[in-house]
């Protein structure tokens, strides 16, 4: 546990993303079976522990301190485990070695309602703060030190000298603490047997187009949805909703787990039915219509009647068994043609392919795609197997044009890691009203891309030499300097005083040479709404 | 109670001593000035005649040049006021020539703590536990959360991080009064002699502690130096040029910072710290209780942090205890 605990305290501190993945790495390589694998599952999934609630925590403490001064302390720590981990009475004397991991899941995991109060502080009394804050994050369910599912599999690759694609491949549908991925990985044993587990295989993702220019001939051009790439499998037995993180997602999206019931592995877009996205093969909901939808754990059946999802299928990937992904694009396509009549009509359309007779009519056809809500186009080599990850030359998108607005430098905020000495992020507003009439800037926007490192020295200096107040990391500036802002596309949103939320806005051009009071109105963006 | 203390008051702007007309640690320019250590928090400069011990004069003087009315009081020293009233100047152990000081007057005794600690400090000599009516003690850390660890095991990390990191600098934001110097020495006495760099702004409070005998060994500055000396190498600076521009001259530093808020992880984050150091020249939550107790006054006032939580301890102890509202004390970054 006190391995893990450094861990997880380095892991808090650490914002670069290399140092993270030497953390995680080392320690997967020095710490034995079964801990290393209890951590994983702790640092990506969270454990979680029936008897173990945020309020078993609270009603120890409030047995153990006095209730103002824990309240006084909570409200400065602003965390209820550090603070417990801070306020537990240490014990004089024998205590105990402190727990391993693998120690505390199984007590842990044994635990009832009523014992957890007598049993849960008998492995607190073995551990030091760092050991406490570690085990209560455990125990509860939430690390938060910033680690990613991908990062983590990116750090056990690291660690064992593995292919990322091989453990994405096996990691899904095992099970905490992954015995047959560490033996693979570290002792050489045969890869773990994926036929009939419903496993996440790594997608195959694009390239921007950029200036490239492809014969017809070779590719095939597809719409590219606003939704969320998804991977559906069906094995086993099961079905599983894969996101494009490798997250399982089935959990908020059942009527998608109960509409695949043949033995595939299958690729598309996760839609919500509507018709704001229209297109030949029927109507789409708009992006916010599905964002009802993401990140629930339960689906009410109202929302399951309000907005029905379904999935907009782009590729076959294993079928009944047959692997695929091998063979040419045009194969599969014809296979996952061949499959459509199978599938339930309600849940699965398929992406149709956009016809054009060469490259600049295409062009035409992305440059009217605005109106139809959708992302852009796909261009696939016709000859492309499946394959994990970009490579170069097989798949491109071709995003449609972004939107510009000229908006106004509000505020700067220091970057992090190697840009932690310069104020690297940006807030930027437009004006509610005619500036001349003292209209007000509005924020609209955050962004920290878009620009050169050179341009980020030239920022830098500006935002030091127009500060005109300091609140910590943040400085407010003399709102003197335009950002030309690309963006995809605009929403109305409550939770903003401008009333609009932007969708990856990122710098285009500084535009020095433009006066504030020419940057565009609150009403140029809300033009654009398309919700 | 048969002491009502009414010759003592706490004002907005600091504790006013009425038959003498003078203030201590006050926060605006006053004709009599009590100090009781160097911090800008407690010792302003512009004051008729500011009565400290000579370290803190000295301190002062370096802060301000502020030579004229200096009136230096040692430790154990007894300097009397106008209207009958007595200061003794005692140790508080919190930096360099800082002192709690003890008013006599009418037979009551008071005690004004300053800031205080009770854990070893090679750079000052130790708190003495002296009996009072009235205690005013600092809460800097008054809340129980706050317990800070061994300083050796800090200076351990740091030295860990050292090692580990041939490559790179460990960079250390550090109070430049007090906290820098008192660093240097635990890291001395942990038996690391290679030169220690500094930014520019703590030189001369380093070499007015050597003045003052705490040897501190073999000091550069930073600016005297290129990227490649520097490697591997501890390098203190204040808290903050931490993420400042200035950093950018340092191999590819490891932000670390030696402060008593590095308990609290979200404390850290806030200000880009890789390596918390809980190092703090104040008393964490076990010394202000261990100090009242064993000082044992009939009454305990409180300032100087979060009163609050110390209030409360001191009613859960059936102890007479209120809470100063002073203004101008801020947290150091300590
Ligand atoms: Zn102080
Ligand atoms: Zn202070």
């Amino acid at each position: 546990m006190e391995e893990f605990a450094t861990l997880v305290d380095a892991l808090i501190y650490t914002r670069s993303r290399n140092e993270k993945l030497r953390l995680i790495a080392e320690y997967l390589r020095q710490t034995p079976d079964p801990d290393r694998g209890w951590a994983l599952a702790a640092l990506t999934e969270g454990l979680s522990f029936a008897a173990v609630k945020p309020s078993t925590i609270r009603n120890l403490m409030m047995e153990r301190v006095d209730p103002v001064l824990w309240a006084l302390s909570r409200d400065f720590v602003g965390d209820t485990a550090e603070t417990a981990s801070l306020l537990w009475p240490e014990l004089i004397g024998e205590t105990g070695a402190p727990p391993s991991v693998s120690e505390a899941v199984e007590r842990l995991g044994a635990m009832t309602r009523v014992s957890v109060l007598s049993e849960l502080p008998r492995l607190l009394d073995r551990l030091d703060a760092d050991g406490r804050f570690a085990l209560i994050k455990l125990a509860t369910g939430g690390m938060r030190v910033g680690v990613s599912a991908r990062l983590a599999k990116t750090a056990f690759a690291q660690a064992f000298d593995v292919a990322v694609e091989e453990v994405e491949e096996y990691w899904h549908g095992l099970a905490a603490p992954y015995p047959e991925l560490f033996a693979w990985a570290a002792e050489g044993a045969d890869p773990p047997d994926t036929e009939n587990l419903p496993l996440f295989r790594p997608f195959m993702l694009a390239h921007p187009l950029d200036e490239t220019v492809v014969d017809l001939k070779d590719y095939v051009a597809e719409w590219k949805w606003d939704g969320i790439r998804v991977q559906l499998v069906h094995a086993g037995g099961e079905t599983r909703v894969f996101s494009r993180t490798g997250d399982d997602i089935s959990g908020s999206f059942p009527e998608m787990a109960g509409a695949l019931t043949i033995p595939a592995v299958l690729d598309g877009e996760l839609l919500v039915q509507g018709s704001h996205q229209g297109g030949e093969a029927g109507g789409a909901a708009s992006f916010n219509a599905l964002q009802q939808r993401l990140g629930r754990k339960t689906v009410s059946g109202k929302m399951l009647a309000d907005y029905p999802a379904f999935v907009r299928l782009y590729d076959l990937l294993i079928l009944e068994g047959e692997d695929l992904r091998a063979l040419p694009w045009t194969e599969r396509r014809a296979r996952l043609e061949a499959l459509m009549p199978r599938l339930p009509a309600d849940r699965f359309d398929l992406s149709a392919v956009v016809d054009a007779d060469h490259f600049e009519h295409l062009a035409e056809i992305r440059m009217g795609a605005r109106d139809e809500a959708i992302e852009g186009l796909m261009l696939k080599r016709r000859d492309s197997p499946y394959v994990a990850g970009r490579k170069t030359g097989l798949w491109y998108k071709w995003k449609r044009d972004p939107l510009l607005v000229d908006c106004v430098l509000m505020y700067a905020q220091r970057g992090s890691g190697k840009r932690s000495s310069f104020y690297s992020d940006y807030t930027f507003g437009c004006w509610d009203g005619d500036p001349e009439q003292g209209a007000e800037l509005l924020p609209v926007g955050k962004a920290y891309f878009g620009f050169t490192d050179e341009e980020l020295k030239q920022l830098d200096r500006y935002v030091r030499n127009h500060t005109v107040n300091r609140f910590g990391p943040v400085r407010e500036t003399d709102k003197s300097l335009v950002f030309e802002v690309a963006f995809d596309s605009v929403h109305a949103s409550k939770r903003h005083k401008s009333g609009l939320a932007m969708r990856f806005p990122r710098i285009s051009r500084i535009r020095w040479d433009k006066p504030a009071e020419e940057a565009d109105r609150i009403e140029a963006l809300q033009a654009l709404i398309r919700d | 109670m048969a002491a009502n203390f009414s010759w003592i008051r706490a004002e907005p702007h600091g504790i006013h001593v009425v038959p003498a007309d003078c203030w201590i640690d006050p926060s605006e320019a006053v004709e009599r000035a009590l100090v009781t250590h160097g911090h800008a928090d407690h010792a302003r400069g512009g004051h008729g005649k500011t009565i400290a011990t000579p370290a803190t004069l000295a301190i002062m003087d370096l802060r301000y040049q502020t030579r004229e009315g200096a009136v230096p009081v040692g430790y154990g020293e007894t300097i009397s006021l106008p209207g009958g009233v007595d200061a003794t100047y005692i140790p508080a152990g919190h930096v360099l020539g800082s002192a709690q000081i003890l008013l006599e007057h009418a037979g009551e005794r008071v005690i004004v703590t300053g800031d205080y600690k009770r854990r070893p400090d090679p750079t000052c000599p130790p708190f003495e536990v002296t009996p009072c009516d009235v205690f005013i003690t600092e809460a800097t850390f008054g809340l129980p959360v706050f317990c800070h660890p061994p300083v050796e095991q800090e200076v351990g990390k740091l030295l860990k991080a050292l090692r580990d990191h041939p490559d790179r600098c460990v960079l250390v934001g550090a109070y430049a009064l007090g906290k820098a110097q008192r660093l240097i020495a635990e890291v001395r006495a942990a038996g690391h002699h290679d030169p220690i760099y500094l930014h520019g702004a703590m030189e001369r409070m380093c070499r007015l502690y050597e003045e003052f005998g705490v040897g501190l060994g073999e000091l550069r500055l930073v600016s005297d130096h290129t990227k490649d000396d520097l490697r591997g190498s501890l390098v203190v600076c204040p808290p903050a040029a931490l993420n400042d521009r200035w950093s950018r001259r340092l191999p590819d530093p490891i932000t670390a910072m030696a402060s008593g808020w590095m308990r609290v992880r979200q404390r850290a984050r806030q200000r880009n710290v890789e390596l918390p150091l809980v190092i703090s020249d104040h008393a964490d939550w076990g010394e202000l209780t261990r100090t009242i107790a064993e000082v044992d006054p009939a009454e305990t006032w409180i300032t100087h942090g979060r009163e609050e939580a110390l209030l409360r301890w001191c009613q859960l102890h059936q102890r007479r205890a209120r809470a100063l509202a002073l203004v101008g004390y801020e947290d150091e970054d300590d």
